[in-house]
């Protein structure tokens, strides 16, 4: 391209093409490519597929909230499973709830005892993983063993109140999770749904620490 | 590189930039204080969804990468491309304002969509929504187009510059880098693989755009704030090649103990330690060029933001290629230790090397003189010392959740333990945000008021 003067590394053709185009494909080949390569034989879980496996929690948000559950969801079962988790997703990208949580315990830092089994990556992959949300920060705890240990009444009050329900968080209020006389909405249950699935696939009773 | 191509240089652009990266930059941290009060118990408005400090986060970090870095290096490109290459800009009457205006709409876009529609992304630092993905990406190659140009052009006459090496690679990296990032893990590959792409993205947004172009300019700004030339060519070599091989091979460090195979994680982690060479290459070349001047810091403001950001940089490498090791990954990943080297590094450094180069090109592009020396004073310390605090307390908060966490202690004690760190970082934020309010203060003073500059050779 260039048939500038002076040592070859200076040259403009040389640094576009191997230095631009040629590392970052290598490197991206390393970083990223590279761990895609070594997962691509594990099946990867359609919504379908998740919602053969519907958490017992989610029967008891049906029957607690029946008029809203049916306005939002219909009727309950795998359809409406899917349409809950999607909004549960939606809004818990949207509230930004993954930049507080993260989604995965680590095998160091004695995790294990705190929140249970520790993640393995066949069970990211999945659509509810897409994009993924393992997250880098924990303001709160992490979120990938939530399933079960909290009842959907706890959820939806945290939702609501934060500070209620647990004394000097620092988890900001989703008003908006409610409609106006106080049921909750699609956001709400949707979430609520998602919590209580998260880890409910880990068959393991390894104790966790309460978390106040 | 000294004053004789001013009439290739269109100053409008230059202004045009400036103006942008300041007025985003106050936004931004004011969106980031608004934030930090919720850690404190301090929300004032918790029935609103559009100030939800989660949908505040968001729009605080692309809005401090996209508005205010961006619209930064933007400014200084138009300024140093020129100057460096002898050549005019790609074309400045269609491509420059296609550029101008579109990064505002994209921007502003942005915090429209995530503040009131809820329309995040759930890809971190690429919170941008998917609708905006593709423009942005188009946007991109256009910004290239833009400089590269020019810089293909003086390749003809004659070898190029060390910054003009960083500059090509920047503008080329940053194309894929974004369309990586933004498309590959929203839409084909997810879970852990997902993971390790994103964190690509997330280290390459920093890594493969913001430092090369950071590096570049400076590599052009350092030796004409000085007037004289860079200290070592042969070093700038090798920390462009340092830069170029082992940058883009760390991104899986963001999920270390992560399901990612272990492979990946080491060769992350070793890279990034051997990438804190590269970067002492650099820091080494510019402050010894600074060698003998370094009374300049005192006199000259522009000189001063720049090397302070330059020792702020060795800080935070050094912190780098220490964190970064598995071991101490076990205490300090997902504490606040991360956010006290993410602002030491993308304000302390690069958000200094900008406010450095304002303050050399504010003067020359408007004809004036800087208005008030005090007012940069006060901008200068509060807001160095304000971050050097707010720095050190993230970074004592982040042990002290990091060994809580492992010893078990109930987590919302571990929370209650913080308050006092989260307390003083919000009082370190309100004296950045009024340093940030004294430099904007002083840039409309100097257009309103300032005296006319006197002419040295062709300036002005």
């Amino acid at each position: 391209m260039s048939n500038g003067k002076g040592p070859i590394h200076e040259r403009f053709a040389l640094i576009f093409l191997f230095v631009g185009l040629g590392l970052f494909a290598f490197g991206t080949f390393w970083q990223a490519v590279s761990p895609w390569l070594s997962m691509r034989n594990i099946p990867y879980q359609k919504m379908e597929d998740i919602a053969k496996n519907i958490p017992p929690e989610f029967f008891e948000l049906a029957e607690d909230y029946p008029e809203a559950f049916e306005k939002h969801f219909g009727e309950v079962g795998e359809e409406a499973f899917i349409k809950a988790l999607t909004a549960g997703k939606k809004a818990y990208i949207a509230e930004a709830c993954w930049h507080c949580h993260s989604q995965y315990v680590r095998p160091v830092s004695r995790e294990e005892e705190r929140y249970g089994k520790v993640s393995y990556p066949s069970e990211y992959q999945n659509a509810m993983h897409l994009p993924q949300l393992l997250g880098t920060r924990r303001v709160g705890v992490d979120l990938s063993r939530e399933g079960g240990v909290h009842s959907n009444d706890w959820h939806l009050a945290h939702f609501e109140d934060a500070q209620g329900v647990t004394d000097d968080t620092v988890m900001p209020n989703y008003p908006w999770f409610f409609d106006e006389d106080g049921e909750p909405n699609e956001k709400g249950l949707g979430v609520t749904a998602y919590m209580q699935w998260l880890g409910s696939w880990v068959e393991d009773d390894t104790y966790q620490l309460p978390s106040n | 590189m000294s004053n004789q191509n001013t009439g290739i240089v269109n100053y409008t652009f230059v202004k045009f930039h400036i103006i942008f990266a300041m007025v985003y930059l106050v936004i931004v941290m004011l969106l980031g204080l608004i934030y930090s009060l919720q850690l404190v118990h301090l929300n004032f408005l918790p029935e609103f969804s559009w100030l939800s400090p989660g949908r505040l986060r968001m729009v605080h970090t692309n809005g401090a990468v996209y508005g205010f870095i961006t619209n930064g290096f933007l400014a200084g490109m138009y300024w140093a491309v020129p100057r460096l290459t002898g050549y005019r800009v790609f074309n400045e009457k269609y491509v420059g304002w296609f550029l101008a205006i579109a990064l505002q709409v994209a921007v502003l876009g942005t915090v429209v969509m995530i503040l009131f529609m809820g329309l995040a992304q759930g890809v971190e630092w690429g919170e941008t929504p998917q609708i905006l993905d593709p423009i942005i990406t188009a946007w991109l190659v256009v910004m290239c187009i833009q400089f590269i140009v020019p810089i293909y052009k003086t390749g003809k006459d004659r070898p190029l510059y060390a910054a003009n090496w960083y500059l090509i690679i920047g503008l080329v990296w940053v194309i894929m880098v974004y369309f990586m990032g933004n498309f590959i893990p929203q839409y084909f590959v997810p879970g852990v693989a997902g993971a390790a792409v994103t964190g690509t993205w997330i280290h390459d947004a920093v890594g493969l755009y913001v430092t090369p172009i950071g590096w570049g300019l400076m590599y052009y700004f350092v030796p004409v704030l000085l007037k004289k030339p860079i200290w070592s060519h042969a070093l700038s070599l090798l920390g462009f090649w340092g830069l170029a091989f082992f940058y883009p091979l760390q991104g899986v460090h963001h999920y270390l103990w992560s399901p990612i195979p272990m492979y990946a994680q080491y060769a992350a982690v070793i890279c990034t330690v051997v990438l804190e060479l590269a970067v002492i290459t650099v820091i080494v070349n510019f402050l010894m060029t600074l060698r003998g001047d370094a009374e300049q810091l005192k006199s000259n403001m522009a000189i001063r933001w720049v090397f302070i950001g330059t020792i702020n940089y060795a800080i935070t490498c050094l912190q780098c290629a220490f964190h970064v090791l598995l071991t101490t990954q076990k205490v300090i990943h997902f504490t606040d230790w991360v956010p006290g080297h993410a602002h030491l590094i993308m304000f302390g450094t690069f958000g200094f090397w900008l406010m450095g180069f304002f303050s050399y090109l504010w003067p020359k592009v408007f004809g004036k003189e800087s208005y008030s020396r005090k007012a940069e004073e006060i901008a200068f310390w509060t807001i160095a010392l304000g971050l050097a605090v707010m720095w050190g307390d993230l970074l004592a908060a982040g042990l002290v959740q990091g060994f809580e966490w492992w010893g078990l202690e109930l987590f919302m004690d571990t929370v209650r333990n913080l308050t006092p760190f989260w307390l003083i970082r919000t009082v370190t934020g309100v004296s950045i945000f009024v340093g940030a309010a004294c430099f904007v203060y002083n840039m409309v003073m100097t257009i309103v008021k300032g005296n006319d500059l006197q002419t040295e050779g062709g300036a002005a």
